[in-house]
C-alpha cells in the first residue's frame, strides 16, 4: 500500500501507477471536494496545495508525490470554513454554481502565501482557473478583502445575511 | 396526513447521509431521497406539509420547495424568497428542498413546471409560488386562531410569530403547524401590492454559498451510493455515425474493469469499479466506426450551405412591416452587410453525468429506474429516463442534485439516456456515467450557427427607409424538438426581432421591415446555449446600426435613440448607460493606450438590456476590454445584488464566445476537444462591470441571458470606433487588429 499524507493525515491507498492524484483523492480517499474539470491542467478545477504550492493534481501521478509531502485539499484549508479566504468568499457571494470554487479558493490561498498584498496584475497572473458562471470580479473582490483584513463591507456589495449582518 | 408524506414514511425516510468529508467518508447517498432535508439529517423530527410549498418544522425552520432547478443562477434563493415575501417568516430559518419530478407526477404536477432554462425560473413561476406561500399563512394564521378562538382577522404574523393583540397571546408557526396542515387551503388568495414587499428586492446572500466554499456541496459527479460502479462513454466522433467494431479482450484484464457495454448503434462504454479505470481503459479500447456520410462535412461545406440560404427564395418570415424590399429598391443609398456566428460548446465546468440504478422483478423484467443527476428539468429527465428503461414515468424518479454549471446544456438528455442503457446491463447495481472533457466538447449541443445578411434603405437624410434581416442557419427546435415546429417554422429564431412579446420586441421603428429566416441545419447538432438566438440576433442588429451610423455619419446613439423613440423601454436602458459610461465624452486614457466606446441594446427574455463596453487595442493589435456598464429592466427585481452576479457572469460567458469562442468542423466532428484549444475568459480578461439595475414594475423578466446578448455587439463596436475595423464574424482571435 502506498501513503499519502493528506491534510494532515497519513492515508494509505492502492491505485495503479500513473493514476492521477486527483483520482486518488476523489475515488480512493473519498475527498469530492476537488474537482475533474479537462483532466488537462488547463482549468484549475482540481487545484490542491503540495506542499504549499497551488497544483493541479489532474496531471501529477499519485505515486510521484513524496511520502513526505504535505497535500492540502479543500477539506483540509481550514477546520470549519473558517480561512479568511473562504470567510470573504461567503461574505461576497463568490460562487455561482460552485463547482470551480474549490480550486479557485486554493488558488487563491497559495496566492496570498506568496503575495500577502497582491496587485491585480498579480491575482490575474495567480489566478488563472476557469470559472464559466463568471465570478471572477467577486473572486478578486474576495482575495482583496481577504488580503486587507477581512471587512468585506470594502466591497461595497451590500449583502445582507440570513444573521442580520451587512456585507 | 398527504400523499407525499405517506410515500415518505412509507419508504422508511431513508436520506442524506451527511457525508464527512473526513478521509473514509465518502458521501453517501441512500437508495430514496423523497424530499433532501437538513432538518432531518439532524434528527428534527418530520413535521407534515403545510401546502405543497412549505413544510414549517417544530423549531420554526421553514422548508421551501423549489421545483427548478439550481445551477449557479441564483434562483434557488429567489424563488425562496418569493415564496417566504408572502409565507411572512423568519427568513434567518429558511431551508430549501428539490421535491421530485417523479412526486409532481404523482400529485397532478402540484409545483407545475420544472424547466430551468430561458431565464424562465422566475418569471414564470412567481405568482404561484408566491400564491404557495400566502396560502400556507393564510393557513397558518387560521390554526392559531382556531386554537385561541379568534377571528383570523384580528390575527397578525411577523417573522413566524403570530400575535393576537386583543388577548395578548403570541404562538408561532411550528406550533401550528401540525394543525394548519389539516386545514382545507383557502381558494382565494390575495397577493401583496409591490410597495408593500419586505424581501423581495433585498440583496440577501445566497441560501447555498456555505458548502461550495468547503468542498462539502455535492455535485452529481461527487455522488457515491454503495456498491456503486463507474463507467466512460466514447460515442463516434462524427454526428451520425456508428460503431463498426471493438476488440473488449484488448482491455478485459485491465484492473477493475467489469465490461465493455455497446450503447445505441454509436457509442461505447466500459464499466469498472472506479472512474480512472474505466477511462483508462477505454483509452486502450480499440474501436473502429463507420463514420458515415457526414464524415464528409466541415466548416467550409455548412457555410456554403448557410451563404445558400442568403439571397434564398424561401424564408419564413418573422416580423413584417410595408414593404421592405421596394423600399429598399427604390432608396437613393443603400447600406448591406453579412455576418456569421459560429458553433459554441456549453462547456458547463462539471461535465455531464449521471447515476443510474435500475431495479428488476420477478423473471428479470426491469420494474423501476432511479436517476441522481444534475438536470435543469426534472421532469424531462424523468420522461428521457423512462423512455430509455422501457418503463412508464411512474416507476422511475430522478432525484437531482445541484448542477455544476448548465447554461442550457443540462435541458436535454442524452448523456442521461446512455447513462440509463448502461446500467440495464448491471440491475440492482448504481452505475455512474461520466463524460470526459473530450467526450463533452465533442458531443455537446452547440450553439446554432447562422449567418444574416443585412440590407437597408436609407433616404437622403440618412433615415432608415427600408431594412431586410435575412437569417440563414440552424433551427434549435428542428434539432432538439421538431414536434414544436410551426408549420415547420422555429418561432424561437426571432427572439429579440419580435413585433411585440416577451421574448423580445424589436425595439426600432423602421417603416418597412422584414426580418426572415432560411432554415439551413447542419449535421452538427444544435441546442439551447445561454442567451440562444438572442445572442446572434443582437450581433446583428448592433453591429448594423453602428454600420449604418458610420455610413451616414450620425453618431449610434443619436441614431438609436431617433430610431427607438417609439419604444421607451428600450431607450431607457440605453441611455443610462450612455450616461453612466460618459458618452459624448473621451473617455480617460488607460496605461497610454487611447479608449473607445461601442453600444448595443436588445430586449429579450422578458428584460430590456444595455451595454456600454470600453475597450483600447493597441498599435500590435492586442485588444483590451477595460469597462462595461451595463443596464437591465427585468421589470421585477428580486434580489438585486444576484441580478449583478448574473450580468457580471453574462460578460464572461458573451466575452468568452465573441474573443475565442467557435466550435470548428473538420471530417464531420467537432475539432476543439478541450479547454486547450478551446480557451475561455479567465480572469487577465475580465473588465470591470457596473450593473445598473432599474425595474420599472409591472411585468417579470429574466435576468440569466438577456445581458449576455450585448457583451459582443458592445465590444464589436467599441473595437470599430477604436480602429476602424468592422469585425463581422466571431470570434475574435481569428482576427488582426493590428493598426495597418
Amino acid at each position: 500500500m502506498a501513503k499519502l499524507n493528506v491534510n494532515g493525515k497519513s492515508h494509505e491507498y492502492q491505485a495503479d501507477p500513473g493514476t492521477p492524484l486527483l483520482w486518488v483523492l476523489r475515488e480512493q480517499l473519498g475527498m469530492t471536494g476537488t474537482k475533474y474539470g479537462c483532466g488537462v491542467a488547463q482549468c484549475g478545477a482540481c487545484t490542491v496545495h503540495i506542499d504549499g504550492v497551488a497544483t493541479r493534481s489532474c496531471v501529477v501521478p499519485a505515486e510521484t508525490v513524496k511520502a513526505g509531502s504535505k497535500i492540502t485539499t479543500i477539506e483540509g484549508l481550514s477546520p470549519n470554513g473558517g480561512h479568511p479566504l473562504q470567510k470573504a468568499w461567503v461574505a461576497l457571494d463568490v460562487p455561482q454554481c460552485g463547482f470551480c470554487q474549490s480550486g479557485m479558493i486554493m488558488a487563491a490561498a497559495a496566492l496570498l502565501k506568496s503575495k500577502p498584498n497582491p496587485t491585480d496584475a498579480d491575482i490575474n497572473a495567480g489566478i488563472t482557473n476557469i470559472c464559466r458562471c463568471g465570478t471572477y470580479n467577486r473572486v478578486r473582490a474576495a482575495i482583496k478583502v481577504a488580503a486587507g483584513g477581512g471587512d468585506a463591507k470594502t466591497a461595497g456589495l451590500s449583502i445582507q445575511h440570513a444573521d442580520g449582518s451587512l456585507t | 396526513m398527504s400523499a407525499v408524506e405517506s410515500t415518505v414514511s412509507g419508504a422508511g425516510r431513508r436520506r442524506f447521509l451527511k457525508g464527512s468529508a473526513a478521509a473514509a467518508g465518502s458521501l453517501v447517498v441512500s437508495f430514496h431521497i423523497p424530499f433532501v432535508r437538513d432538518a432531518e439529517a439532524q434528527g428534527v423530527a418530520a413535521a407534515p406539509e403545510v401546502n405543497a410549498w412549505v413544510v414549517v418544522q417544530p423549531d420554526d425552520t421553514v422548508i421551501i420547495r423549489i421545483a427548478r432547478s439550481e445551477m449557479g443562477q441564483g434562483s434557488l434563493t429567489g424563488l425562496a424568497q418569493l415564496c417566504a415575501e408572502e409565507l411572512e417568516c423568519n427568513w434567518a430559518k429558511v431551508r430549501t428542498e428539490y421535491p421530485t419530478p417523479g412526486q409532481n407526477l404523482a400529485r397532478n404536477r402540484v409545483w407545475g413546471n420544472f424547466s430551468t432554462g430561458g431565464s424562465r425560473g422566475i418569471r414564470e413561476s412567481n405568482e404561484y409560488v408566491r400564491k404557495g406561500g400566502a396560502t400556507a399563512r393564510m393557513m397558518l394564521l387560521q390554526a392559531a386562531a382556531d386554537e385561541w378562538k379568534v377571528p383570523v382577522a384580528e390575527c397578525t404574523v411577523a417573522d413566524s410569530v403570530i400575535t393576537h393583540a386583543g388577548s395578548q397571546r403570541t404562538t408561532s408557526y411550528g406550533k401550528v403547524a401540525a394543525a394548519a396542515s389539516k386545514l382545507t387551503a383557502p381558494t382565494e388568495v390575495k397577493l401583496k401590492d409591490p410597495k408593500d414587499w419586505k424581501l423581495i428586492g433585498k440583496r440577501l446572500a445566497r441560501l447555498d454559498t456555505v458548502d461550495k466554499t468547503t468542498g462539502k456541496q455535492v455535485f452529481g459527479m461527487d455522488l457515491k451510493l454503495p456498491g456503486m460502479l463507474n463507467a466512460a462513454i466514447k460515442d463516434c466522433p462524427v454526428f451520425g455515425g456508428k460503431v463498426k467494431s471493438f476488440d473488449a479482450a484488448k482491455i478485459a484484464s485491465r484492473p477493475g474493469v467489469k465490461k465493455v457495454v455497446k450503447v445505441g448503434d454509436s457509442a461505447v462504454a466500459v464499466v469498472a469499479d472506479t472512474w480512472w479505470h474505466a477511462k483508462s481503459a477505454l483509452d486502450a479500447l480499440p474501436i473502429e466506426w463507420d463514420e458515415g456520410p457526414n464524415a464528409k462535412a466541415s466548416s467550409a461545406t455548412i457555410a456554403a450551405m448557410l451563404k445558400e440560404g442568403l439571397d434564398a427564395p424561401e424564408a419564413f418570415v418573422g416580423n413584417q412591416a410595408g414593404d421592405a424590399k421596394k423600399a429598399i429598391a427604390d432608396a437613393p443609398r443603400k447600406v448591406e452587410a453579412v455576418y456569421s456566428y459560429p458553433f459554441q460548446n456549453h462547456a458547463t465546468m462539471e461535465t455531464m453525468n449521471a447515476t443510474v440504478k435500475i431495479s428488476t422483478g420477478a423473471g428479470g423484467a426491469i420494474e423501476r429506474c432511479e436517476v441522481w443527476c444534475p438536470t435543469q428539468n426534472g421532469e424531462a429527465a424523468l420522461a428521457a429516463a423512462a423512455e430509455a428503461a422501457g418503463l412508464k414515468p411512474a416507476q422511475c424518479d430522478v432525484y437531482k442534485l445541484n448542477l455544476g454549471g448548465g447554461f442550457g446544456r443540462r435541458g436535454a438528455h442524452d448523456w442521461l439516456q446512455q447513462a440509463v442503457h448502461i446500467a440495464k446491463e448491471f440491475p440492482g447495481t448504481p452505475v455512474k456515467l461520466i463524460w470526459s472533457r473530450e467526450e463533452d466538447m465533442l458531443h455537446g449541443k452547440y450553439h446554432p450557427i447562422t449567418q444574416c445578411k443585412m440590407v437597408a434603405g436609407l433616404d437622403a437624410q440618412g433615415n432608415v427607409t427600408g431594412l431586410h434581416m435575412r437569417i440563414s442557419g440552424q433551427s434549435i427546435l428542428a434539432g432538439l424538438a421538431p414536434q414544436n415546429l410551426q408549420n415547420g417554422k422555429d418561432p424561437v429564431t426571432f427572439q429579440g426581432l419580435n413585433p411585440g412579446g416577451a421574448e423580445g420586441a424589436f425595439g426600432y421603428a423602421v417603416p418597412n421591415l422584414l426580418i426572415d429566416h432560411a432554415m439551413r441545419n447542419p449535421h452538427v447538432p444544435p441546442g439551447f446555449w445561454r442567451g440562444v438566438n438572442l445572442n446572434h440576433n443582437a450581433i446583428y442588429v448592433e453591429s448594423f446600426i453602428d454600420e449604418i451610423a458610420a455610413a451616414t455619419k450620425q453618431d449610434p446613439l443619436a441614431l438609436r435613440r431617433k430610431m427607438l423613440a417609439g419604444s421607451p423601454k428600450h431607450l431607457a436602458v440605453l441611455n443610462a448607460v450612455a450616461e453612466k459610461a460618459g458618452w459624448g465624452k473621451p473617455a480617460p486614457d488607460v496605461d497610454g493606450q487611447k479608449v473607445y466606446r461601442g453600444l448595443a441594446q436588445i430586449m429579450g427574455f422578458g428584460s430590456y438590456v444595455a451595454a456600454c463596453a470600453e475597450v483600447s487595442v493597441s498599435d500590435a493589435g492586442d485588444l483590451k476590454v477595460h469597462r462595461i456598464v451595463a443596464a437591465t429592466d427585468p421589470g421585477h427585481a428580486v434580489n438585486p445584488q444576484q441580478i449583478a452576479a448574473q450580468v457580471e457572469g453574462s460578460f464572461v460567458y458573451g466575452l468568452s464566445a465573441a474573443l475565442f469562442g467557435g466550435c470548428t468542423v473538420k471530417d464531420g466532428r467537432i475539432e476543439q476537444d478541450n479547454f486547450s484549444s478551446y480557451p475561455v475568459v479567465q480572469m487577465q480578461h475580465m473588465p470591470k462591470v457596473e450593473a445598473i439595475l432599474m425595474p420599472s414594475g409591472g411585468f417579470w423578466g429574466g435576468v440569466g441571458e438577456p445581458t449576455i446578448a450585448v457583451a459582443a455587439p458592445a465590444v464589436l463596436n467599441a473595437i470599430f470606433a477604436a480602429t476602424g475595423k468592422r469585425i463581422r464574424d466571431l470570434p475574435l482571435k481569428n482576427h488582426s487588429l493590428k493598426k495597418a
